[in-house]
């Protein structure tokens, strides 16, 4: 008995090494395996998402147009003080003979020069023409003084608004997009101060585009919730088929339903026909139902309810019946008994609806782009517009870090009020 | 307990209830609680007994009949005016609240004013012996002390009368046996009337002053428990209270109180004519498996028969024997470990013997 003993240790431990040896390699091989399944979504993710997302954010901070069309003039204005007057005429100097290399720079010299009078144009609307034709002449101009020459090519040269831009832009980064998008500016004196009335844009669009969110928000949970009520309340059979009522929408293609808002709210849509072959509404001064913020909003609503929904239910699948039963036995009526017993437990999952239907809602695009009209446009439409038609990246990138910004910081807040862990999904 | 002599605090009269129409979970109940009582309802799962409590709540309405109150038909009044405590079976303690807002709870809907709120939500905790844990949430407490405090919750607001739906179902077996004897000794310091739910028959004994035995949708029997356990009087119950021998056979001849019953397999047995209808009906006898004696004296028990030892199963106290008697191989007899009894071995040949009074004729139902 003992020799045996004796005999099975060491081939016991001899098999605990290689067992070890044995279940290294083979998880090794699960985990490489389980890192291969996932990796081809990380490298698309990284390539798709991430990277773009990083490059976005850096072109918001990113300006190095001015600083490479006209360095010289970019060292020789270091040292001005813009609220004393024009530079001097070793500034004049430099950037003639900046812009007469670029001119005489081939393709490239001449791309750049667009670009630079492009950039500084975002900066003072109606300078471009004043580089340009600056540009032509100055291969020509041979010899100074080069003060008067310029500005007797353009009488904005003899401004210091013009130089104060260029040298402002002539670092290599700069806040001045984001400034815009708060409709703020650098004055002459290189002050942030609130753009001039007519150029306000931008903080009434992002206060449209929080109202509008919040709005859409507050309509979602108004509906969605007693929806969610009766789905979780109805027998299972039944609210299975319901689910799938909410879920429809999901299979049809969000133009497909935005623009059947159109058929419906039109001048003469569905509604408003029936409204009118009612008596009540005129035929002539119908109410504008689309092509406004209201279509927004109701279009907004309806897209993204489903988002509303799904939580709230989830949620209230869980509660039990037995707490309604406990506090009705416990003398609470119906209604006191829903508002202290039942809402409380489905803040959950009204917490994560609304943040979800928030966040969708601040970036929203196509929907108010199709129905929103004038007033009833987003700030993803004005990001859009900046990618594709002025393309001036770096500020739509601007407005995109802002609102990046706003729904982590809101996500944040919800994370402290309400936690995240205790928001359910689906 | 005669129905003329209790004082009534809750009656059902012909109470029928029906969830789909077509079959009834609840067929013709007429029962009397009263006043003080602790009244339980047992059977097994889907024998009506929690839908009659969910009548007297109030969450389901009877199909048929009425339900009394203190003599005050309470069928069309709505659950949260009944005022009855109610302990559900997953306590079903509101979460978001602490231990104290749940007690207060029910405080707070009648209107008290604060102090009075505290006070009485303090006793309520002190009574179940969690006076310090007011400020816990109900997830931060063990299950046993969560049983604690939906008690207390149910009775906080002062109730004539309790339900209680299985409310140690989700206990283990030991805070089982001490919640058992914590709620009783509440019932009998506070004087209240319960009605308690159940499928645990040794729950039900330990706790009842009466027990109705359900099944099917109708009381089988409603007892003291120790008439219960003595005196079933048919074979749900013989066969659900406690353990059980039961042999089949047909009756010979009816004596009065007695009878003869000639078993299937062969063999003649006295018994008690507790529930047959006359000479010629079959017959399932009952006998508990104490009341039986391995190798009876001469002539002292009418009913004696040959039987094979099966099986020993040492438990201590008792000797738990398996045997087979007239052709039924699962026949126990529960062999007591005094001094003097015979060592068994299995495959032994014994005599069982077994009085005529402790052997009951009850229907034949399988």
């Amino acid at each position: 008995m003992a020799e045996a003993v004796i005999t099975a240790a060491p081939t016991e431990v001899s098999d605990a090494v290689n067992l070890k040896a044995r279940l290294r390699s083979a998880t090794a091989r699960s985990r490489r395996n389980a890192f291969l399944l996932t990796a081809p979504l990380l490298i698309m993710l990284l390539i798709t998402f991430i990277v773009p997302i990083l490059d976005m954010l850096f072109r918001s901070i990113d300006d190095p147009i001015v600083g490479q069309a006209v360095p010289r003039a970019a060292i020789a204005l270091e040292d001005w003080d813009s609220g004393a007057g024009l530079p001097s005429e070793e500034a004049y100097a430099a950037l003639v003979a900046d812009l007469a290399a670029l001119r005489t720079g081939g393709s490239d010299g001449k791309a750049l020069i667009g670009r630079f009078a492009t950039r500084l144009n975002f900066e003072q609307p109606g300078v471009r023409s004043v580089i340009t034709k600056t540009a032509r002449k100055a291969p020509k101009l041979k010899e100074g003084p080069y003060k008067d020459a310029l500005i007797k090519i353009h009488k904005k040269w003899g401004q210091p608004e013009i130089w104060a831009a260029i040298q402002r832009l002539s670092a290599p980064y700069t806040v001045v997009h984001f400034l815009a998008s708060l409709d703020l500016h650098y004055d002459v004196e290189g002050s942030i101060v609130g753009q001039p009335e007519m150029r306000q844009v931008y903080i009434t669009i992002w206060l449209r585009t929080l109202y509008i969110s919040g709005l859409v928000t507050l309509l979602c949970i108004l509906l969605g919730y007693p929806v969610a009520y009766l789905l979780a309340t109805l027998p299972q059979r039944t609210s299975n088929l319901l689910i799938i009522l909410v879920l429809l929408p999901f299979w049809t293609s969000l133009l497909v339903r935005t623009t059947s808002w159109i058929v419906v709210l039109g001048r003469n849509g569905v509604l408003l026909e029936t409204l009118a072959w009612l008596g009540l509404v005129g035929d002539v001064d119908r109410p504008q139902l689309i092509y406004n913020m209201t279509g927004t909003i109701v279009a907004m609503t309806h897209i993204l309810l489903p988002f509303m929904i799904l939580p709230i239910y989830s949620v209230m699948r869980g509660i039990s019946p037995t707490y309604m039963r406990a506090a009705r036995s416990l003398g609470a009526n119906p209604a006191r008994a829903f508002y202290k017993v039942y809402l409380p437990q489905t803040v959950p999952g009204v917490g994560a609806g609304s943040i979800l239907v928030f966040i969708l809602a601040m970036g929203y695009y196509i929907t108010p782009a199709l129905v929103g009209g004038q007033n009833g446009t987003l700030i993803s439409n004005f990001i859009a517009f900046h990618m594709q038609k002025s393309l001036n990246w770096g500020f739509a990138a601007a407005l995109g870090a802002i609102l990046l910004a706003g729904v982590l910081g809101l996500y944040w807040l919800y994370d402290r009020v309400v936690g995240v862990s205790n928001m359910k999904m689906g | 307990m005669p129905d003329s002599d209790i004082d009534t605090l809750v009656e059902f009269v012909g109470v029928q209830k029906s969830y789909d129409g077509e079959t009834l979970v609840v067929k013709d109940l007429n029962l009397k609680v009263a006043r003080g009582e602790f009244l339980t309802m047992l059977g097994p799962s889907g024998s009506g007994k929690t839908t009659v409590l969910m009548m007297v709540a109030g969450f389901e309405p009877a199909t048929h009949g009425d339900i009394l109150l203190d003599s005050v038909p309470i069928n069309n009044v709505p659950p949260h005016k009944r005022g009855i405590g109610m302990v559900f079976q997953n306590y079903a303690l509101f979460p978001h609240m602490t231990v104290f807002e749940n007690l207060a709870f029910p405080l707070q809907v009648r209107r008290m004013g604060k102090a009075e709120v505290e006070s009485k939500v303090q006793r309520a905790l002190d009574m179940v012996r969690l006076g310090g844990f007011g400020h816990r949430r109900p997830g931060q407490l063990s299950g046993g002390q969560q049983q604690r405090v939906a008690v207390a919750r149910a009775l906080v607001f002062e109730p004539t009368l309790v339900l209680m739906d299985e409310p140690l179902g989700a206990l283990d077996k030991n805070l089982r046996e001490e919640m058992q004897y914590e709620i009783k000794h509440i019932h009998e310091n506070l004087g209240v009337t319960m009605v308690y739910v159940t499928h645990d028959q040794s729950e039900a004994l330990t706790m009842s002053n009466r027990i109705a035995v359900f099944d099917d949708g109708v009381i089988q029997q409603l007892a003291t428990p120790e008439s219960l356990y003595e005196m079933p009087e048919n074979a749900f119950v013989a066969g659900f209270i406690g353990e059980n021998n039961r042999l089949m056979g047909r009756v010979t001849e009816m004596n009065g109180q007695s009878c003869l019953v000639e078993v299937d397999a062969g063999g003649s047995v006295q018994a008690l004519a507790i529930n047959v209808d006359g000479v010629g009906t079959r017959t399932t006898l009952s006998l508990r498996p104490e009341r039986v004696t391995i190798n009876p004296a001469e002539g002292s028990c009418p009913n004696v028969f040959d039987a094979k030892v099966e099986e020993l199963i040492y438990l201590g106290d008792h000797m738990r024997t398996r045997v087979s008697v007239c052709g039924h191989d699962d026949f126990i007899v529960k062999v007591p470990n005094s001094s003097g009894n015979v060592n068994l071995t299995p495959g032994e040949m014994v005599k069982v013997g077994w009085m005529a009074e402790d052997c009951r004729a009850l229907d034949a139902r399988e």
